[in-house]
């Protein structure tokens, strides 16, 4: 993943969360009969009504709990509409947002943590898009495996980082691949946002006459080629850091349907076809495969989600994708060793082709499964 | 030449000249390079002049230069073979990855449907347009608008097959045809394996390079999960002419090269050589051929830097007209006496050699090497009923004695069994085969 490549899914991403979200006009206030009354406390989340129009619509919370809460409106994907955070015992506060038609949850979440207490709504008007529950089901569960990999990047690239700080190559080195896991998982998810991946995964050749180059492969290079750690890179190690914190706060908020899935599950593959079996991905570390295997679990765990409603639409792909799924899992597991992978500059073109026959056996039956939960 | 490497016989210094026929001289092998099947190595040496190439049913004859038309995909043989010579090639070479019989089964049908619908222009599936706007298209699209071209698609068998490893993935060990040997190694030969061998090939031939290059994409594209492309190779200015009236192409040595290649008008030499017959077996091969790829790369650098009169005096022809040495007319018969014993033509006509084999080679130039020299040759293909009493004893004696062998280095090689022609109405590529072995 350079920083110039730009995938569908990000262009989706970029446009559909600036008109859903910051699109939150000011622009037509909202009549008083049309605001939504939500009332929280510590147990409960009231909802003055459940169908309103769609449009923009205002939400006046007030906090009648002890506790400091939140209010979201969730989609049934469980993508964040709108939210407002840290709203204090006994305050109001005010939010507004263009909502579309369809159904929707609204959630308080009391101590600012959990799933919260969630109530539906259904707005009305036109354009309302009607989707398979299961489909909506499978997005939700793709967004929760998303964010729990960008939280348990978060303490792996932390480690990474404070070996960094201390100036410990070794450790640095033994902390690297596994701080990319989850990273590596999810990246469909990351690169939606357009502005996360250039900062924390360009390669060399995407950096641009001038600009600065972050991330981990700026780190990767200090560490494997350049064998010294300095103030820059302690630097970079904890911007790293940040930049990813900024990645897992935003994850719920990122645009995903199960078309965005399907596809993103093709790209995890595309990565890999690209970068990685050629060894350009990690090219002064030579932990591909690590990264390689993240990614076929991702693209996995996509289409299992999946895989209820395409296997009904087209059982011979889902069994060819079962197939194809487990046969390059086979063929990985024979790199293992030790905790990861064997380094790839160990693996010689015959071997690589192995690889890259197995990558193309997969990402081909793949490609089509976006058609196949579109029906 | 400061880099002639010896192998085999004793090396003889260069001959000090062109006007020296030195007929005692023993045979240069120089170089670690070997063998040749250049000029001369044709198909029905006295073929009737003038005629017009027919296609392989008697009906559809037609003009090698109406290079637009589509030919007929449907016949007895694969076309492709005694088809009149395109312009381009693009050969591709397979492992079978599969080990599942019905998928490598379906595969072929689904190779036969899309090449069908290649070889009339049109494109694969459900086309590269107007499709689901979230599935990638069935058709690549680049020879969207373009005429058919004159495609011909011709599948081969590799031994892999048959039995790879030890093992016989597929049920068809026992049909194996006793002709598809592996080759032997020739003097000079320096293979890489990653461009030699294969279990399955395609050969594709058009007059547009997009087209030929359509053709393989797409085919490698439906393969995936049940095949993968090994290697692969283009090709360029077609090295032999199967047209009788046609100028006959020089090949990157600048000479013109199989001047007697005759095969698409002259039905009898091909019954002979280049056709297995039912007599022949195994049963389902009957129609089919053996095929003979050699990937041969020219020292361009130091042919270039050769005079005349050698260039001239390895070949056997002149570079000119194309004549056989001391004769007047490329077309006059040749005389071998007033050639040197290690010319190219010499050893490898059919009267003297006793081999006839149709070439269809075409040059190639994949760019450069490392050391700027230019990455060329021939990609040498040869059809013949039995590789046995083919290419082998052919190339056994040009790899041993052939002047050329200076200048040219075997650097990947193949064999493949050629199935019969698909048979319109549901007929596949290998059908025969398969359902010869059904039930075993």
């Amino acid at each position: 993943m350079s920083a110039t490549r730009t995938s569908a899914v990000t262009a989706v991403g970029i446009v559909v969360a600036v008109t859903a979200v910051t699109g939150c006009a000011e622009k037509t206030a909202a009549k008083g009969s049309d605001v939504v009354q939500v009332t929280a406390t510590d147990s409960r989340c009231q909802v003055s009504k459940t169908t309103f129009p769609a449009g923009h619509v205002k939400i006046a919370v007030q906090n009648k709990g002890s506790k400091i809460t939140e209010v979201y409106v969730y989609t049934p994907s469980d993508k964040i509409v709108t939210e407002r955070e840290n709203i204090g015992p006994g305050t109001k506060a005010t939010i507004t947002a263009e909502i579309k038609a369809g159904s929707y949850e609204v959630a308080c979440k009391p101590g600012m943590k959990g799933d919260g207490i969630r109530q539906k709504i259904t707005v009305t008007g036109k354009g309302a898009a009607k989707t398979d529950p299961r489909l909506d089901t499978a997005v939700a569960e793709y967004r929760q495996y998303a964010q729990a990999q960008a939280d348990l990047t978060i303490p792996a690239v932390k480690k990474f980082a404070d070996a960094i700080k201390k100036g410990d190559i070794a450790g640095a080195k033994t902390e690297f691949a596994n701080s990319r896991i989850g990273w590596e998982r999810a990246e469909p998810v990351a690169e939606s946002f357009g502005d996360i991946d250039p900062k924390t995964d360009t390669r060399a050749d995407g950096v641009e006459a001038g600009q600065k180059w972050t991330g981990w492969h700026r780190l990767e290079k200090a560490l494997w080629q350049d064998k010294k750690i300095g103030p820059d890179e302690k630097k970079l190690a904890a911007q790293l850091v940040t930049d990813l914190e900024d990645w897992q706060a935003r994850v719920g908020k990122a645009e995903i349907t199960a078309t965005s899935m399907a596809n993103g599950a093709k790209e995890l593959l595309d990565e890999v076809a690209t970068g990685k079996v050629t060894g350009e991905e990690d090219r002064y570390s030579h932990t591909d495969l690590s990264d390689f295997y993240a990614n076929v679990e991702g693209a996995e765990k996509a289409y299992q989600l999946l895989k209820p409603v395409a296997s009904e639409n087209e059982p011979a792909l889902t069994k060819e994708l079962d197939k194809q799924f487990t046969s390059i899992k086979k063929l990985l597991d024979t790199y293992r060793e030790g905790d990861g992978f064997v380094s790839y500059d160990t693996v010689g073109k015959t071997d690589r082709k192995g690889l890259a026959d197995a990558v193309n056996s997969l990402a081909e039956p793949l490609s089509t499964l976006a058609a196949a939960v579109a029906k | 030449m400061a880099d002639t490497t010896v192998t085999g016989e004793a090396a003889e210094p260069e001959p000090a000249g062109s006007g020296n026929p030195d007929e005692a001289r023993p045979p240069v092998t120089r170089r670690s390079v070997i063998g040749w099947t250049g000029a001369g190595v044709v198909l029905g040496a006295a073929a009737a002049g003038g005629a017009v190439a027919a296609l392989r049913t008697g009906s559809d004859v037609q003009s090698a230069a109406s290079a637009g038309a589509a030919v007929e995909f449907h016949g007895t043989h694969q076309a492709g073979i005694v088809t009149p010579v395109q312009d381009r090639l693009h050969f591709a070479a397979f492992d079978i990855t599969t080990d599942d019989r019905d998928e490598l089964v379906q595969l072929l049908k689904d190779w036969t449907d899309a090449a069908a619908m290649m070889a009339k222009g049109q494109p694969v599936g459900d086309g590269a347009v107007g499709g689901l706007a979230e599935a990638p298209p069935d058709d690549t699209g680049e020879a969207l608008g373009l005429q058919p071209s004159r495609l011909t698609l011709t599948v081969g068998f590799g031994a892999g097959l048959f039995e790879k490893d030890g093992k016989d993935r597929f049920g068809l060990k026992k049909h194996r045809p006793e002709a598809l040997v592996g080759l032997p190694k020739f003097a000079g030969d320096a293979l890489d394996t990653r461009r030699s061998g294969g279990d399955l090939c395609v050969q594709a031939c058009a007059d547009d390079p997009q087209v030929a290059v359509h053709a393989i994409r797409n085919l490698a594209r439906i393969g995936f999960g049940k095949v993968a492309i090994r290697w692969s190779q283009l090709g360029f200015g077609k090295t032999s002419s199967t047209t009788p009236d046609e100028q006959t192409p020089r090949n990157l040595m600048g000479f013109k090269d199989g001047t007697h290649n005759a095969a698409g008008s002259d039905r009898a030499a091909q019954t002979k050589h280049v056709w297995v017959s039912e007599s022949d077996g195994p049963a389902w091969l009957a129609g089919g051929s053996y095929l003979v790829a050699r990937r041969i790369r020219m020292h361009i650098e130091t042919w270039d830097r050769t005079s005349l009169g050698e260039q001239e005096d390895v070949f056997g022809r002149t570079k000119g007209e194309g004549a056989p040495i001391g004769k007047r007319n490329e077309r006059d018969a040749p005389n071998f006496k007033a050639m040197k014993p290690d010319a190219h033509v010499r050893l490898a006509h059919p009267d003297n050699s006793g081999v006839t084999i149709l070439r269809r080679g075409y040059s190639f130039t994949d760019g450069t090497d490392g050391l700027g020299r230019l990455e060329a040759g021939l990609f040498f293909l040869a059809y013949q009923r039995d590789v046995r009493s083919g290419f082998i004893p052919l190339q056994k004696q040009l790899a041993q004695h052939d002047a050329l062998n200076e200048y040219i280095q075997h650097v990947g090689s193949a064999v493949f069994v050629v199935p019969p022609g698909v048979r319109k109405g549901g007929d596949w590529w290998g059908r025969t085969l398969f359902e010869s072995s059904e039930g075993k």
